[in-house]
Order: C-alpha cells, then sequence, then structure tokens
C-alpha cells in the first residue's frame, strides 16, 4: 500500500464507493470495502498535503540507457 | 551576291545569342506562375514559368533547390531571381534561376502552409489520433531548454500545485541549428525509455514547448521532423509553444494544445485544493453508502426475522390439517406401539412351544412311567418276594448260579425277600438231582 500512486489510490476509492453505492453487497464485503476505503482517503489525503516535488533529468549513461538524473539546481532543496 | 552574304554556321550564331542575352539578361527578376514541374533524378528541378501569352523555360539547380524551403508546385505564383542561358545542344534558353520566393507571401509562411496540406492529408492533425491526457499524471515529461522559461513556469506551478509529481526534463535547444533534430530526439528518447522501464515508472504525459518569441524563434515548432516525432509518440503530447497568436504544426499535431508551458502544467497538475475537494467528496459518499448499507442490513434483518414468523405461522395454517394427518400416520408407524404387539406374539409363540413341550413331557413321561413299571417288575427284590432267593458263596459274595460253584463245606449268605440265612453246605446235588 505505500509504494501505491496517488492517481492509484484515488481511482481504488472512486472504485469503493461506487460499488458501496450499488449497494449490492453483502454487509462483510461492505465492510471490507469501507475500511479500504477509509485507509486509502488517509493515505490519498496524506500524500496531498506531505509530497515533495521531484525533479530529474532524462539522460543516457555510458551503456546507452536511459536513467534520470537529479536536476542540478533542485538536488539541494531535495535532499 | 554570295560575297555579300554572312554566313552563320548554327554554333556561331548560337553563341551570338548567348553573348547577347547573357549580356542583357545575367541579373533579372522574373515574375510567373509555375507549370509543368519536373525534378529530374539528378535533384534539378525543370519547370516552366508563365503568365497568359508567354511561356519562359526555367531550372532550379540542386545545389540552390536545397536552400528553398517551400515545395514548388504547378500553379504557384512566385517571383525568380536568375540569368537567362541558351543551351546550344537544343537551341533553347532558360531562366537558371538563383532565388525563388512565393508572391505575396513569405516563404517559411508557405512552406508552412504547405507542409499544414501535405500533413493535413497524411491525417497528422486527425481526431481520431489524439490520445487521451491522463488525468493526475504521476510522471511528466518535458522537453524544452533547461535555461528557458518555459521549465521555470512549469516548476511554478508545480509549487501552487499538487506536488505529488515527478517532472523529467529532456533539455534540448529550443531554437537555431538543430533544434528540431533535438526537439525530435528527445520525444523519441522519452518513448524509448518507457518502453525500456516497468508500466508504473512510465511516463505518462509529454509536455513540448517553449516560452514566447518571435515566429522564427519557433520555428522549430513548426517541422516536419518535430511533427512526426510527436505524431510518432506513444505517450500523450502536450504543445506548449508560448505564442497565442500563431498555431504552430507541433499545435495541430499534438494530443492536446497549450498556449503557454503554464498552462500545461496546470491542465496536467491539479490544485490540491480541488484534489482535497475530491477527496473529501468521495470520503463522504462512501461513508453516506456504507451507514445507507448498515441502516439498510438491520432493517432488512428485522423484516427477515418478521417475515420468518409470518412464514412460519402461514405455513402452519396451511399445513396443520396435513401435519395432523402426517402426524396420525408418523404414529401408526411408530415403532414403539410395534413392538410390544411383536413381544406378545413371541410371548404367545413361546407359550404355545412350552404347551407342546409339556405335552410332549408327559407324553414321554407316561411311557416313561410303563418302563418303570417294567424295571420294577424286574426287580430281583420282587421276584424274592415271590419266594424267590439269592445266594451268595461267601466270603467272595459271588452270585452262585450253578451247584459246582459251591462245595460241601461251603459257607453261603442266602439273600431272601427280607432278611438272609447263614449256612454251611453239607451236600452237592449235582444237575439233574432230583432232590432239588
Amino acid at each position: 500500500m505505500a509504494e501505491i500512486k496517488f492517481e492509484e489510490a484515488l481511482k481504488k476509492l472512486e472504485k469503493i464507493v461506487e460499488e458501496l453505492e450499488q449497494g449490492d453487497l453483502s454487509l462483510d464485503e461492505a465492510l471490507k470495502k469501507y475500511q479500504d476505503g477509509i485507509e486509502l482517503s488517509r493515505l490519498c489525503s496524506a500524500r496531498l498535503e506531505n509530497a515533495k516535488k521531484k525533479i530529474d533529468v532524462l539522460a543516457k549513461n555510458k551503456k546507452g540507457d536511459f536513467e534520470l538524473k537529479p536536476l542540478e539546481e533542485e538536488t539541494d532543496t531535495q535532499r | 551576291m554570295d560575297g555579300d552574304r554572312h554566313i552563320f554556321s548554327v554554333t556561331e550564331i548560337t553563341q551570338g545569342i548567348k553573348f547577347i542575352l547573357g549580356q542583357q539578361f545575367s541579373s533579372v527578376w522574373v515574375e510567373g506562375e509555375i507549370s509543368n514541374f519536373r525534378p529530374s533524378s539528378s535533384g534539378h528541378w525543370y519547370f516552366s514559368l508563365k503568365d497568359d501569352a508567354s511561356v519562359l523555360s526555367g531550372v532550379i539547380f540542386s545545389r540552390t533547390g536545397k536552400e528553398v524551403p517551400f515545395k514548388l508546385e504547378d500553379g504557384l505564383k512566385v517571383i525568380c531571381f536568375g540569368s537567362i542561358d541558351v543551351y546550344a545542344p537544343r537551341g533553347s534558353y532558360q531562366l537558371i534561376i538563383e532565388r525563388i520566393e512565393p508572391k505575396g507571401i513569405g516563404s517559411l509562411q508557405l512552406a508552412l502552409e504547405q507542409l499544414k496540406v501535405k500533413l493535413e492529408k497524411e491525417g497528422l492533425f486527425a481526431r481520431e489520433h489524439k490520445k487521451p491526457i491522463p488525468y493526475l499524471p504521476a510522471k511528466i515529461g518535458v522537453v524544452t531548454s533547461a535555461t528557458g522559461a518555459a521549465i521555470k513556469d512549469i516548476l511554478k506551478v508545480l509549487d501552487r500545485r499538487f506536488k505529488d509529481v515527478h517532472i523529467v526534463i529532456a533539455p534540448v535547444k529550443v531554437q537555431g541549428d538543430g533544434a528540431k533534430e533535438e526537439i525530435a530526439a528527445a520525444i523519441r528518447d522519452f518513448n524509448a525509455y518507457n518502453e525500456a522501464c516497468e508500466a508504473r515508472d512510465r511516463v505518462e504525459v509529454l509536455i513540448v514547448g517553449r516560452g514566447g518569441g518571435s515566429i522564427e524563434d519557433l520555428w522549430a515548432f513548426n517541422e516536419e521532423v518535430v511533427a512526426r516525432a510527436i505524431f510518432a509518440s506513444k505517450i500523450p503530447v502536450i504543445s506548449a509553444v508560448g505564442h497565442e497568436r500563431d498555431v504552430t504544426i507541433s499545435d495541430l499535431v499534438a494530443d492536446l494544445r497549450a498556449a503557454t508551458p503554464s498552462v500545461a502544467a496546470e491542465i496536467v497538475i491539479p490544485l490540491r485544493e480541488d484534489l482535497r475537494e475530491q477527496l473529501e467528496g468521495l470520503y463522504l459518499r462512501m461513508r453516506n453508502s456504507f451507514t445507507g448499507i448498515l441502516t439498510e442490513a438491520a432493517q432488512s434483518r428485522e423484516e427477515a426475522l418478521r417475515r420468518i414468523k409470518m412464514g412460519m405461522e402461514h405455513i402452519w395454517q396451511l399445513n396443520r390439517q396435513g401435519l395432523e394427518g402426517l402426524a396420525a400416520k408418523l404414529l401408526r408407524v411408530n415403532p414403539s406401539l410395534v413392538i410390544p404387539e411383536y413381544i406378545n406374539k413371541i410371548r404367545e409363540c413361546a407359550r404355545q412351544i412350552s404347551v407342546r413341550v409339556e405335552h410332549i413331557i408327559a407324553l414321554k413321561e407316561s411311557r416313561f412311567g410303563g418302563v418303570i413299571e417294567k424295571m420294577a417288575s424286574l426287580n430281583p427284590l420282587n421276584i424274592l418276594s415271590r419266594g424267590y432267593s439269592v445266594t451268595f458263596l461267601l466270603p467272595e459274595e459271588k452270585i452262585v448260579k450253578n451247584a459246582e460253584d459251591a462245595k460241601a463245606g461251603s459257607v453261603i449268605r442266602t439273600k431272601l425277600s427280607n432278611g438272609g440265612l447263614i449256612s454251611t453246605i453239607t451236600e452237592v446235588l449235582p444237575d439233574g438231582g432230583n432232590k432239588v
């Protein structure tokens, strides 16, 4: 759950809300969904308030593979 | 007559014409409409310039042609600069063109218009090729100058907005020599990067652009190579060329056009406040629907209980008679009622058996009684009672059956019906003796 993207979490949450609203879940299922939903909305809201921007440069290494390098002027603020 | 005549050879007169025309028309501007345009395999362009009444042959050698930004085609009105030359082997003259430009419009502009028409025909601007711009992309690729205004604007937007995004910059030249190639290559690089990495690490959208400038400064974004790279990109592309008045070819090919890099960033990076509201909305909807489900579940439980009760009664009513019938039947087949009956039967059987046995025993006993009487009649004691006696030789107590068993002088005991006699034999009488 920690590695989930904000967008994925939001989508999952939307799906849960829709499923709950359709109302053809058993009580057990609904409870499970609700718990997951609470967890997701907590996660989203934490991500929303505490996220740090991340800026990289697309570069090619010696082998010719692409890699992402931190942008020079941003490295100090990134820590 | 012949002495007065000056006779030119064909070559001489051709040389003369060539000389005169060359002198007279060595640097001329000619306006006309292109017709019969024929590019040769060697790269030279042959065509005619015409107006209402006349036609002039023209040629642009490949060396000059490479500098011409727009495409020559029949019907195009042009102004040419060059010199008239005579082609001796054919005896024809033609305009050798050094410069050519479209009439009434700049070359670049014409080139742009021509490229637009060409790409339009190929379907590069078609709506069906437009890819949707992802909502909330986690990774955003930016193709622009590392030092230009565009990237600064984008990062500023990021500061104001939702920060949980990953910006990846491919720094390129955005104007001057090599700009178009670098821009096109960067777009391809992002696509190659995506091919090589896992789905969740992919760049989800590209912003391709630069800050504002003159139309010449923006020209790289009008180039075919850039247009084709944008069209070929599997990653959705937002064009962001900071020039609102002119629409570049990149704008037309891109999946979405943003007027400036800031606008592009605002399109893909939502406001935190909006997301917060969206989250809250979802949370409320979730809570409400869950509460609804809970209430409904509680109600339906009671309802179910009520129904069960009602249903049971109904069933009871309906089936009461049937039930009673069944109960009676059940009672009838109840084994606890059947068993005593069998026990009785068994007892009866036993009784009958015992009666028979007693009878048989009685029968047997009566028969046995006869035997006993018979046996009793055979009892030697009974014989004694009829006056017989038994003689035992003493001391052996051996029954004396023959006279020879005893001798005179032997002691004998005679058993009578009651009591006995001890005697001494005085004489033994052999068998057939009359005295016995």
